[in-house]
């Protein structure tokens, strides 16, 4: 950080301002600058909307909020949107908490699926319904951790590179599934995937979708105990804040290396799980549709707080709903539904740059 | 006389943040005169003079070179003014040999003519009486010869005011003295020299005179010729300060941990430690002097358990049980689990001993977590430690809850010694404890290390401080280059016996090849 500050300094000393890093900011103030920055997005979103169609900005921003939470169906769709979005955020929490850099969950998060999908096909004339819900969850977090636990071993092993190992793993995952789903699709070799029957999470109080809500809010209540006030979780913290600190207490690092990453690749699983038998009802080669890597920024926004994620996932999951809906009312491609999202969470990532640095201007003297 | 005012400042100040490192600092050096600027760690001597050199730009004030105000916004502008100043962390390429560290990055537009450069740099090394081979590769200098490097880069751009940060830190008594030498002449050669420090003695024997700064203000200057250590001290702390060590004689000596032969190589086979034995009683201090990185590190780690060893034992004389238990290739989790209460200040207080980003109850946590088979944290005796110690040390911290690294480096190192000795060690090894303490601190430590003495801890101590190991340590066991060269008897020995042993093993081994 000095070095930052210093090369700031240095580069435009004399002139006009240099950057100091901030020691503290009441929580106020940080709401504060993620406010204003939200405002500038908006006003950034309304030139451009403005300069590339003929759109009146308000407008859009009315479609945009309708898109998103316009209709009570759309409300749950938002809602289960943002439950699955944030199990795969807290899935990669532990392992980032533990600079252990996974992202891989994509393919994570596949390896659950292709399992719950294959238990739907296989078992699920066989079993009954809840014992098949049963098999399905626990092979789904099988699958996920032992995802997750391949890059943690030759970590481990060898100290190979996580981050290029996990990215690696995922296109391996897309593969497989991109063959199952040629392979199980009806008519068979058409493409079109088959619709699973068995296995089907149940419909609760009439929402379809409750129960996947319901599962991860119970998960996100469970991560966030478990990283704060278990042992466990301590052990995460230490690991990745300094290995050495942890060698010099006795922690044994490569277990819990191992160890995060199954746990980490397990709620992967699960929200594989949760797509396929909760919502999706098939297995497609997107199903994870980007999540994998949406997670990271959702986990990093919320500083790896479980409980900020819920809100930082919303707040994703509403704007790629309402931009999508702006697309599609206005007979507009769908990049420009990603310039949208891509200015706001530019300036929602730019606003923490602000939180943690403070810029002084340097008072013109006469003699300077 | 005022044409001989080679640098002025006048009322300088400087902030990072809240805090301010410099207020309204007014100095001046001569020509022909060699300045001492005394303070304590954290009083603002780097800061000050970092804005000299062109690394920080001061928020106000001005700073004057041969009469004239001239602004320095980069180092590039400071060496146009002819000021030049040597880091305490050397600045050098490896792989390359002095003279081409030399000349590195030197913009005259003229023909680059090695040769000519080499015939400069020897004048240079005769005019001042320094010892370099211009085509030696810096991997295979001493700390001492690299440091000559930096200097003579400074010179070789026509520096006339020269400024060293802390010169002496890793210097050997006899380099330093050396050291000394060759800045004497240079000042009789008309330059102005800096010198930043806070070793009161090398003060009274090199400058003539003497800035003074306390947290971030300036006290004063003096000439060294009319003042004294004390004197000096007052003016550095703000008030008298008993500069003794207690050191009282030992009692129920036996031997706690018996080390024999350990050998330790790195990958690329260079030996860190080379059969190493000794034997660390209980009731004593045991001092550890040599050159930084002569292997004190490795040895306390190999002890601690964190450092695989290539042969030889570590024997633990557990007093309560009488056995004797090997603790090598133990890791420190099971070190603990045999029994043995080895407590341990590493050298890297945050990045080993502490993690900077917890709070002071969930440092405190790091020893004692694992306590319970509940799988949960108990953080109620953590707690209990944290206030305690807070308490007992004087801690100055907002609150048990706030971030380690937010703490001074005094506070810091209270935290961690008093976690260490909270559980009663039998072993205690402790590596630089005292490296950035102000006076205060400091003699907090040493009295931390004289109680677990007299409790019946056996005490290790590795030092830079010559004058304070003879002071505070029973025996002092000399290291250079991984081998143990000589134990000497702390009430009893000499600087300068110790500073012929620190560097005994280095010359042997030059003698083989």
């Amino acid at each position: 950080m000095k070095k930052i500050e210093n090369f700031f300094t240095s580069a435009i000393t004399g002139s006009l301002a240099h950057i100091i890093k901030r020691d503290d900011i009441v929580w106020w103030k940080a709401w504060g600058i993620r406010l204003i920055a939200i405002v500038l997005a908006l006003i950034v979103c309304g030139i451009v909307t403005v300069s590339l169609t003929d759109l009146n900005p308000l407008e859009m921003y009315a479609t945009m909020i309708d898109g998103a939470v316009g209709t009570s169906r759309l409300v749950w769709n938002l809602f289960q949107n943002t439950a699955i979005l944030l199990c795969v955020s807290l899935a990669v929490t532990p392992a980032f908490k533990m600079k252990f850099w996974n992202i891989g969950a994509e393919g994570q998060v596949l390896a659950g699926g292709l399992a719950t999908a294959s238990c739907m096909i296989f078992l699920g004339e066989k079993l009954p319904t809840p014992l098949l819900i049963l098999v399905m969850l626990i092979s789904s977090i099988l699958a996920g951790a032992l995802w997750g636990l391949v890059p943690a071993y030759f970590k481990t092993r060898f100290n190979s590179n996580e981050t290029l190992f996990t990215l690696m793993m995922n296109y391996v995952i897309i593969q497989i599934v991109a063959f199952f789903t040629l392979e199980w699709s009806m008519p068979k070799g058409s493409g079109t995937p088959r619709t699973l029957e068995f296995g089907q999470l149940p419909t609760l109080f009439g929402q379809k979708y409750l129960i996947n809500i319901l599962i991860v809010a119970l998960l996100t209540a469970l991560v966030y105990i478990y990283l704060k006030y278990s042992k466990q979780g301590y052990e995460i913290s230490v690991v990745g804040e300094s290995e050495k600190t942890a060698r010099y207490i006795g922690i044994n690092v490569k277990k819990v290396i191992l160890r995060t990453m199954a746990i980490s690749g397990a709620l992967c699983g699960i929200a594989g799980f949760l797509l396929v038998a909760g919502t999706d009802h098939s297995l497609k080669s997107d199903t994870a549709g980007g999540r994998g890597f949406t997670a990271i920024m959702v986990s990093w926004l919320a500083k790896f707080n479980p409980i900020f994620m819920i809100f930082t996932s919303l707040l994703i999951v509403f704007l790629q709903k309402g931009a999508s809906k702006i697309s599609e009312v206005y007979r507009l491609n769908s990049s420009f539904s990603d310039i949208i999202t891509g200015i706001i969470i530019f300036f929602i990532i730019g606003s923490e740059f602000f939180i943690n640095y403070r810029i002084k201007f340097n008072k013109k003297e006469a003699n300077v | 006389m005022e044409k001989n005012i080679a640098l002025e400042l006048k009322n300088i100040t400087k902030t990072f943040g809240s805090v301010v490192a410099n207020k309204n600092i007014s100095l001046q050096v001569r020509k022909g005169e060699i300045l001492s600027i005394l303070g304590e760690n954290g009083s603002g001597k780097t800061t000050l003079m970092n804005m000299v050199s062109g690394i920080y730009f001061p928020d106000s004030g001005q700073i004057f070179a041969d009469g004239k105000e001239i602004v320095i916004a980069s180092p590039k502008d400071a060496f146009n003014h002819k000021i030049g100043m040597i880091h305490q962390h050397f600045k050098l390429v490896d792989v390359f040999s002095a003279a081409e560290n030399i000349v590195l990055g030197l913009a005259d537009e003229k023909k680059f003519d090695m040769p000519a450069y080499v015939e400069k740099i020897k004048e240079i090394t005769e005019q001042y009486g320094f010892e370099l081979d211009p085509h030696k590769k810096i991997y295979e200098m001493s700390v001492s010869e690299k440091q000559t490097v930096e200097i003579i880069k400074v010179l070789f751009r026509g520096a006339d005011i020269l400024i060293l940060d802390e010169p002496t830190a890793v210097l050997t008594p006899q380099e330093t003295v050396k050291l000394f030498k060759v800045l004497r002449n240079m000042r009789d050669a008309g330059k102005a020299i800096i010198i930043i420090t806070h070793k009161l003695h090398e003060v009274l024997s090199l400058s003539d005179n003497v800035a003074v700064l306390r947290k971030g203000e300036y006290v004063g200057t003096v000439k060294t010729a009319e003042t004294n250590e004390s004197e000096l001290t007052e003016m550095m702390v703000g008030k008298k300060v008993s500069l003794n060590i207690e050191r009282s004689e030992p009692t129920n000596c036996e031997d706690r941990l018996i080390v024999e032969n350990i050998k330790c190589v790195n990958r690329d086979g260079i030996k860190l430690l080379d059969n190493v034995s000794f034997e660390a009683r209980s009731g004593e201090i045991l001092g550890i002097a040599g050159i930084a990185g002569s292997g004190q590190r490795e040895l306390l780690e190999a002890i601690a358990g964190l450092q695989h060893l290539d042969g030889g034992s570590v024997f633990y004389n557990n007093p309560e049980t009488g056995e004797k238990e090997n603790l090598r290739d133990k890791t420190p989790l099971e070190i603990r689990q045999m029994g043995v209460r080895l407590a341990f200040v590493p050298e890297d207080r945050l990045g080993m001993g502490l993690v900077g980003n917890m709070d002071i109850i969930d440092n405190m946590m790091l020893r004692s977590y694992k306590k319970g088979k509940s799988m949960f944290l108990q953080r109620k005796s953590p707690k209990t430690l944290a206030e305690k110690i807070i308490e007992s040390l004087e801690v100055v911290t907002p609150s048990a809850t706030t971030p380690v690294r937010r703490l001074s480096g005094g506070n810091v190192q209270k935290i961690l010694v008093g976690r260490e000795i909270a559980s009663s060690p039998t072993v205690l090894m402790a590596a630089y404890p005292v490296r950035g303490l102000d006076i205060n601190s400091s003699y907090t430590i040493y009295n931390l290390l004289n109680e677990q003495k007299q409790k019946g801890a056996a005490v290790i101590f590795v030092g830079e401080d010559l004058d304070v190991l003879i002071e505070l340590c029973d025996r002092i066991m000399v290291i250079g280059s991984g081998r143990i060269t000589g134990i000497v008897d702390g009430r009893n020995t000499t600087k300068e016996e110790i500073g012929i042993l620190m560097t005994k093993s280095a010359e042997d081994k030059g003698d083989e090849q």
